[in-house]
């Protein structure tokens, strides 16, 4: 099963420049999501990859071939699409079969691909129906089953869940991940979803204005976001992320806050050496926040309770710091107790502070 | 006033006759009102129905009963004496064979004619809606601009055409001009119906197949039943209804039913038969009827059976 690899692709609509020299690769059996907003241009990506839009500039190779200039259906991929896209005047059968035309296999092999996949989907009680009698989770399958017919080497995926309601949904992405440890290929998976991202992904290519912020697993980009992008979008709550100023010592790296709140930053990994005065931005997740403090923590300060919020197994709470909310990640029996207005002292755990340029908005 | 009655002047007078009934207070069911639309409906109905009758009734008379001159009166004998006549030996010019020479120059002329206008523009459409086709656009922009020309402005050079291809005076030659002049509003029809197929269904099929027959007798084909079925009723009455392109291209050996007609009711010599010519005017006047109650139904069912979404 191939590698895939953009090269220096460039695509243009008019004088819309939507991907600038885009370089990306993934590995043989990688589950590669590509993550961002709205109109990032993950889907151009993914267009362009599938032979659906034709690139400006640049080379797109699956293995050892060129595909830049193929046809969509000679470059050995299978694509699920975010509405399904099922041939409404076909059954479920001439669906898959459909899925088959541009191969030209002996019946015995189409059939029993068929069954295979009908098998491997739960859809065999399907087979005759058509679409249009089908429910959004069941047309989710067939449109899952259509690409595997196709036995190919790389699947792609456009937004497949976002019709789906939330009960679906989850389910839908365990089965697509139980697929890909099964089938052990490669898939190219387009959502604007982070939970989709990170459960499913072995690879995460967040985008932002058609430039690609980060790549790397879904750990790195989680735990260490390359720029204020990645650490804000990743993340819910959002990661905080507030201006501090460094002050650096002999033996120890603070960053401190306006209102006089220091934080210890003296293990943090700098990339380059910290000077003192230099401007940064504080990137603290809500969950390295604790009420109380049992190991060793990097800050400590007092704050009032705005509002805390209740999510099912686990809740935040919002406070009131510097005139912005900081949001933190708290039990929910905790939250219970949480009264607005009420000051709280909370600490934050040591070694878990990202630290960025606040010129450059890159990590330090 | 009441607010009832506000609102019942606000929905129409339509309404207010149907609704009367269920508004118990008032004793009386018909207001002046809706004595005055009933009878502004009536009026309607007898314009239409009073010729549509004197013409039914008239062609079962005997010659001997219509010269009486008693025109709404019922035949005394029913007969299909006239009806036998128009059909088989009413006389168009010198030839005496009735109107199915006409019928049949009709059909021979239909079937081919709906045959290429609806083969090509289907075909045009499907690849001016869903394929990247060069200068589109302005290919478009020409077929709307062809679409209002009228036909009598390009006659002429139409049938130098035709006489060059050596077709003119032929049932080839009307089919064949029926067929062109219908093109770019059928085109457009098309274009306009598969414009609204979902963009990811053509996706799919291009990544699956990739074949462009494959894809239109496949995939779009099948979806087209409800453009079709309007297509068809459209362009079966038009031809079968035209009386110019046929006198025009039809010479004398290819000239359709309602040259025929014509031909058949305006005598210089003898007397007016009557009953032969309602019979011939209703004779002409059923096959789009019997299309518009079969093809109807189908209509209806492809409208309900074709909500399936993408």
């Amino acid at each position: 099963m191939p590698r895939v690899s953009f090269e220096h692709i460039t695509k243009t609509y008019g004088l819309l420049k939507v991907l600038d020299d885009l370089n990306l690769s993934i590995d043989d059996g990688d589950f590669l999501v590509l993550l961002g907003p709205s109109g990032c241009g993950k889907t151009t990506l993914l267009n362009l990859l599938a032979g659906l839009l034709d690139v400006t500039d640049g080379r797109i190779m699956i293995g050892e071939r060129d595909v830049t200039d193929l046809d969509p259906k000679d470059r050995g991929l299978a694509m699920v699409f975010q509405s399904y896209a099922l041939y409404p005047t076909k059954t479920v059968h001439g669906n898959l079969k459909f899925g088959l035309s541009a191969s030209k296999l002996p019946r015995e092999e189409i059939e029993k691909r068929i069954a295979w996949a009908a098998k491997l989907l739960q859809i065999e009680p399907l087979l005759n129906r058509k679409p249009g009698q089908l429910s959004g989770g069941q047309r989710q399958r067939v449109a899952i089953g259509r690409a595997l017919v196709k036995n190919v080497g790389v699947f792609l995926f456009d937004e497949p869940l976002s019709n789906l309601d939330a009960k679906l949904r989850t389910e839908m992405r365990l089965e697509i991940k139980k697929l890909h440890d099964q089938l052990k290929s490669t898939i190219v998976y387009v959502t604007h979803d982070q939970i989709e991202a990170m459960t499913m992904a072995t690879k995460i290519a967040v985008m932002n204005g058609g430039v690609i912020q980060q790549f790397g697993t879904p750990d790195e980009i989680y735990e260490r976001p390359a720029n204020l992008f990645v650490a804000g979008f990743i993340g819910s709550p959002a990661m905080n992320l507030r201006k501090a100023k460094l002050s650096v010592a002999a033996d120890k790296v603070e960053a401190v806050f306006a209102s006089g709140v220091r934080l210890d930053v003296s293990d943090y990994p700098f990339a380059s050496p910290p000077r003192d005065g230099d401007d940064v931005i504080a990137g603290l997740r809500p969950e390295h926040f604790v009420l109380t403090a049992t190991g060793p923590v990097a800050a400590s300060f007092t704050v009032p309770v705005q509002y805390a919020e209740r999510t099912g197994p686990d809740a935040s709470a919002y406070f009131k710091f510097e005139d912005e909310l900081l949001a933190l990640r708290v039990e929910p029996g905790a939250a219970a107790q949480l009264t607005p207005g009420q000051s709280v002292a909370v600490s934050y755990l040591k070694g878990k502070a990202n630290l960025f340029d606040a010129r450059t908005g890159q990590r330090m | 006033m009441t607010d009832l009655t506000a609102t019942q002047k606000a929905l129409g007078a339509e309404v207010a006759v149907r609704s009367a009934p269920y508004f118990p207070r008032k004793k009386k069911a018909i207001t002046g009102r809706s004595i005055a639309v009933l009878a502004f409906l009536a009026i309607c109905a007898l314009f239409f129905c009073i010729p549509l009758y004197v013409v039914i009734t008239t062609s079962f008379k005997t010659m001997d009963q219509i010269r009486e001159g008693a025109m709404f009166a019922l035949p005394n004998v029913w007969t299909l004496e006239a009806w036998d006549h128009a059909w088989n030996t009413a006389c168009s010019g010198t030839r005496c064979e009735g109107l199915k020479v006409g019928f049949w120059n009709s059909v021979s002329i239909l079937i081919p004619s709906l045959v290429l206008s609806i083969g090509l523009s289907i075909v045009t459409g499907y690849a001016l809606a869903l394929w990247n086709v060069k200068w589109a656009g302005p290919f478009l922009f020409v077929l709307f601009i062809c679409a209002f020309v009228p036909f009598q402005i390009i006659m002429f050079p139409l049938i130098s055409m035709t006489a060059t291809l050596k077709v003119y005076g032929s049932i080839w030659g009307v089919a064949i001009i029926h067929a062109v002049l219908a093109m770019p509003v059928l085109t457009l029809i098309f274009r306009n119906y598969y414009k609204d197929i979902p963009q990811e269904i053509m996706s799919a099929a291009v990544m699956d197949s990739g074949s462009f027959w494959k894809i239109f007798f496949e995939i779009i084909l099948p979806m087209s039943g409800n453009i079709l079925i309007v297509v068809l009723i459209l362009q079966i009455t038009s031809i079968w209804n035209d009386y110019l392109i046929g006198v025009t291209f039809g010479g004398l050996g290819a000239q359709p039913m309602t040259v025929n007609l014509a031909n058949l009711i305006t005598i210089s010599t003898g007397t007016v038969r009557y009953n032969d010519n309602m019979a011939a005017a209703l004779l002409t006047a059923i096959p789009p009827l019997v299309i518009y109650f079969f093809v109807g139904k189908l209509f209806v069912q492809g409208i309900t059976a074709g909500a399936i979404k993408g």
